[in-house]
């Protein structure tokens, strides 16, 4: 959905989204990487199950929760990249793990 | 009974409830359900609302200890609970989420879990040939009725009547259906001081409009203590304030309630909740609501990692002894109070029984004697 | 520990603050939940976006801010987050609670300048929440953090108005990224009806800002197609957004970036419980302030945007007045050193907010932003609740938005109603047939963000 412009003083990290590797800028945050890594979902909502990406990206709306290294409804858009992140899209309802 | 309109004394109806909460909103329900036109007269967006902070369960092993009238009249109310729901289901199409599995109540130590069982054991005696069916369950059993519990759960009471439901849905779902069925909801509409109180002649101002009604109930909650007076009765109850946290929705994990953590239909974990003696305020303290997490966390570890999304604090109206308040004025017959801090758990005797009694005239003495305000006389 | 004054948010105003009341000599604290000074203004300001000519020169004079702000010294905590704030603690001071990656913790102080700023104006068109539909603030924080442009610009369109969108448009086109379309709502008359108000604003030292704004227009016009007074807005598509649609128009795309203006973040002044007005010239609710940031509480003030929509350099200086204030109230300075100290940003922020009445004016949100007409359309996104919905609820005998949640669950959410609150009170006040800005605003309750249960579990005594 969005495109880094390559731009020779600002350095790249490698994360992974949905286990694809993806170099984003330093200084972006999780949700953005969604967005360039071009995903059509980050989240589907716990409700219908819709699908949703990041709206406002500052932290109001949290449409932008995602899974992010391992961790369930984290505001992705409040999150900066650090290396080999891990970031997957959030399906619904967070699992608790209970029982294990 | 008819509803007529009379100019000089206003809008008449066969019954006036004050206070459109879970309390007076089942009342309504109930007297609309015996064929009176009723009037609802509530508050406007924001005021003290106990029902907007329920906690939400559908409890009876820990009411009435010392006072087996009331685990009765507890139990009748939980025993009303699935009919009423299945009504406001098929009038509203909204599902009250009423699950009525049985519940626990948790014991982190061995000296709560023996102190539960001395409770426990007495509740049963004194329940007499009505009974009390109960289990204390040491924790090897109890951590394959509850996925995830903590190393320092102890074990647990259990009894069969407990449940719960959505307090909202049920506060939205009763307004509904009262006023599907004919009912008079008026929203910002607290009652002014010019009350008209003789017997079974009854007419106050509210919202700018005059009601009048032979039969008057009090449901306003705290409000209650002031309004009560004027009509001949007396309702001593003051504010408790109690705490919740709600965290994120989780894939269902919870079985059955826990005394203080419950999972809703939508799949949120409740964790209720403080008792504080602090008067009309309803600020929320940090370090109350980390007793509450730490509460859960040592019952059930994942709920560690679980998000809040929302917390809440709100008044409860608690009675001296804990215990309902329901009465007819003497001096002025056909008002009526009820005054409680289970609106969920009562829900369905509100509806189903003491809305009968309100409509023909009379409290059901056997069943709601006891529970007179004039108890607090008699010191 | 106890400091003096606790600063919420560093954006323009709170870092402006908290430079001036250091300088009177107050032990200051500032709070943000951003890894870095600058607040959504001048997000990445010291990142490599300070570099980037084509995001303009308002934006590189936020370095400059940045850059005194930490050369003052003032203590600051990023990634923090505050989650409650007590203004009346036992010791007769407030207490905050904070949350960050190492978890809880709490401090006190004295005073405390809630400067957190603004959000945009929610714009609930039909299908809004489809993915690939976002804010053009939002695409604007790509640009600033992340260096990034839409990836496909002739499948982006920009909808909505206000000097926001404008400047975005601009800062695309000289990325290379000039979106397809801007389709414009402002009506078409709007300008010439409120040539007084523009005229005014000359008067008032504003010229300058007007020039600057009609040179982006320009800029914007020359380059890109523009749909003026455009009605009837909405999104469509399955799954995610495939066009966008309007009376009379439609168009493929799958990025649809919308702008309606921005409004106070009331959420901590709410859930605080500081006295709010309706702000009937910007068409939203803001805490009552008198001109140094006093709010109905002695121990807070609020500084920037976050008391009424202003901008950036009004906000600088804002903060700047509200700072010395404080210095002030707690006997650093006197009134008479107040009035010096604090003369140059006063009439700074005079000049700054000159032309505002003109844009309040120029770009009020349409009826369809504040109130959408069709009930099918999503008014809280967290819980999917729809116009219609809320509408009946109104019906029912709901007075207000906190009986309407209640009722359906909206603004119970994750955001909280920080999205959904304003459409909310406009529903009701439209079907119940009320005045604008008299149903209210839920009452936001703690945590503001959110905490685990385990962080709360483990917060220090």
């Amino acid at each position: 959905m969005f495109r880094a412009q390559s731009k020779a003083h600002q350095e790249t990290i490698e994360v992974f989204v949905e286990g694809s590797a993806v170099r984003v800028p330093q200084g972006a945050t999780a949700a953005a990487a969604v967005l360039i890594a071009g995903l059509f979902r980050i989240r589907e909502t716990a409700v219908t199950g819709a699908p949703r990406l990041p709206y406002c990206m500052m932290g109001v709306c949290f449409d932008c929760l995602a899974e992010i290294d391992g961790v369930a409804n984290r505001q992705s858009c409040m999150v900066p990249v650090t290396p080999g992140m891990r970031i997957n899209v959030q399906h619904g309802a967070r699992q608790t793990g209970a029982a294990g | 009974m008819s509803s007529t309109h009379d100019v000089s004394r206003g809008a008449s109806h066969d019954a006036i409830v004050i206070g459109g909460g879970l309390v007076g909103a089942a009342i309504a329900w109930g007297l609309t359900g015996q064929g009176l036109q009723v009037a609802l007269l509530d508050e406007g967006d924001v005021a003290y609302r106990a029902s907007r902070g329920n906690f939400g369960l559908v409890w009876a092993q820990s009411k009435g200890l010392g006072a087996p009238h009331y685990q009765r009249w507890t139990r009748a109310s939980a025993l009303a609970w699935p009919d009423l729901a299945a009504d406001l289901a098929a009038r509203t199409g909204r599902d009250v989420g009423l699950q009525q599995p049985g519940g626990v109540h948790l014991c982190l130590s061995v000296a709560e879990f023996e102190d539960r069982a001395a409770k426990m054991a007495r509740m049963r005696e004194e329940a007499g040939n009505f009974g009390f069916e109960y289990r204390m369950i040491r924790a090897p059993e109890l951590r394959d009725m509850l996925p995830g519990l903590g190393p320092k759960v102890v074990g647990a009471s259990w009894t069969p009547y407990d449940g719960h439901a959505n307090p909202l849905v049920l506060l939205h779902a009763l307004h509904r259906a009262f006023t599907e069925a004919g009912g008079t909801y008026v929203p910002n509409a607290k009652v002014e001081a010019d009350i008209h109180a003789a017997p079974h002649d009854f007419a106050v101002t509210a919202g700018g409009q005059r009601f009048a009604a032979p039969r008057v109930v009090l449901a306003a909650g705290l409000g209650n203590a002031d309004l009560a007076p004027r009509f001949g009765l007396s309702a001593p109850v003051r504010p408790q304030r109690g705490q919740v946290i709600v965290t994120e929705r989780t894939a269902e994990v919870l079985p059955m309630p826990v005394t203080t953590i419950r999972q809703t239909t939508e799949g949120s974990i409740m964790l209720g909740d403080s008792i504080e003696e602090v008067g009309f305020d309803t600020r929320q303290k940090p370090e109350v609501i980390k007793v509450i997490a730490e509460r859960a966390v040592q019952s059930f570890p994942w709920i560690g990692r679980l998000n809040i999304v929302r917390a809440w604090s709100a008044l409860r109206v608690m009675a001296p002894d804990g215990l309902p308040i329901y009465d007819q004025s003497e001096t002025c017959p056909g008002a009526f109070t009820a005054n409680c801090h289970s609106g969920v758990t009562l829900a369905g005797a509100h509806a189903r029984l003491l809305a009968p009694m309100i409509a023909a005239g009379a409290l059901d003495q056997e069943r709601l004697g006891l529970l007179t305000a004039k108890r607090f006389n008699a010191a | 520990m106890t400091y003096d004054l606790a600063i919420i948010g560093a954006g323009p105003a709170g870092m402006a603050a908290a430079i001036a009341a250091q300088g009177q000599g107050l032990v200051t604290i500032v709070i943000d939940e951003q890894p870095a000074p600058g607040g959504q203004i001048f997000r990445g300001i010291e990142g490599a976006a300070a570099q980037d000519r084509t995001l303009g020169a308002d934006y590189a004079a936020g370095a400059t801010i940045a850059r005194n702000f930490r050369a003052s010294g003032v203590e600051a905590r990023f990634g923090t987050t505050l989650w409650h704030l007590e203004p009346d603690d036992e010791d007769g001071l407030c207490t905050l609670s904070l949350a960050d990656a190492e978890g809880t913790d709490t401090l006190q102080a004295r005073r405390v300048i809630l400067a957190t700023g603004a959000q945009e104006r929610p714009v609930p068109i039909p299908g809004w929440q489809l993915p690939g539909v976002m804010t053009a603030g939002a695409a604007q924080i790509m640009l600033k953090t992340t260096g990034a442009v839409p990836a496909e610009p002739k499948r982006t369109v920009l909808a909505g108005q206000g000097p926001l969108l404008w400047l975005l448009a601009v800062q695309m086109l000289r990325a290379g990224a000039a979106p397809a379309l801007i389709l414009e709502t402002r009506p078409a008359d709007r300008i010439r009806e409120n040539m007084g108000l523009a005229t005014n604003a000359i008067a008032a030292g504003g010229a300058g800002m007007l020039w600057k704004g009609a040179k982006l227009l320009a800029e914007a016009r020359l380059a890109i197609p523009i749909h003026r007074a455009t009605t009837g807005l909405r999104a469509e598509g399955d799954q995610r957004l495939r066009h966008v649609a309007w009376d009379g128009g439609r168009f493929a795309c799958d990025l649809l970036l919308l702008h309606e203006g921005v409004i106070p973040a009331t959420h901590v002044p709410m859930a605080i419980g500081l006295e709010h007005a309706w702000d009937a010239a910007q068409r939203c609710w803001r805490p009552m302030t008198d001109e140094r940031g006093a709010t109905s509480h002695d121990r807070i003030a609020i500084a920037g945007d976050g008391g009424g929509i202003g901008g950036w350099e009004a906000a600088v200086a804002s903060g700047r007045i509200v700072g010395l204030d404080q210095a002030r109230r707690l006997g650093r300075i006197d009134e008479a050193g107040f009035g010096m100290a604090a003369a140059p940003a006063i009439a700074a922020r005079r000049r700054a907010l000159a032309l505002r009445p003109f844009l309040d004016a120029v770009y009020a949100p349409g009826a369809a932003v504040l109130c959408p007409p069709d009930d099918a359309t999503i008014a809280c996104r967290c819980e999917e609740v729809t116009a219609g919905q809320v509408r009946a609820a109104a019906r029912l005998g709901a007075t207000g938005p906190n009986q309407v949640k209640a009722y359906l669950r909206c603004g119970m959410g994750a955001c909280q109603g920080r999205l959904c609150g304003p459409t909310v009170a406009a529903l009701i006040e439209e079907t119940r047939g009320l005045p604008p800005g008299t149903a209210g605003l839920t009452r936001p309750r703690a945590p503001y963000k959110p905490i685990t249960v385990g962080a709360l579990a483990g917060l220090a005594e």
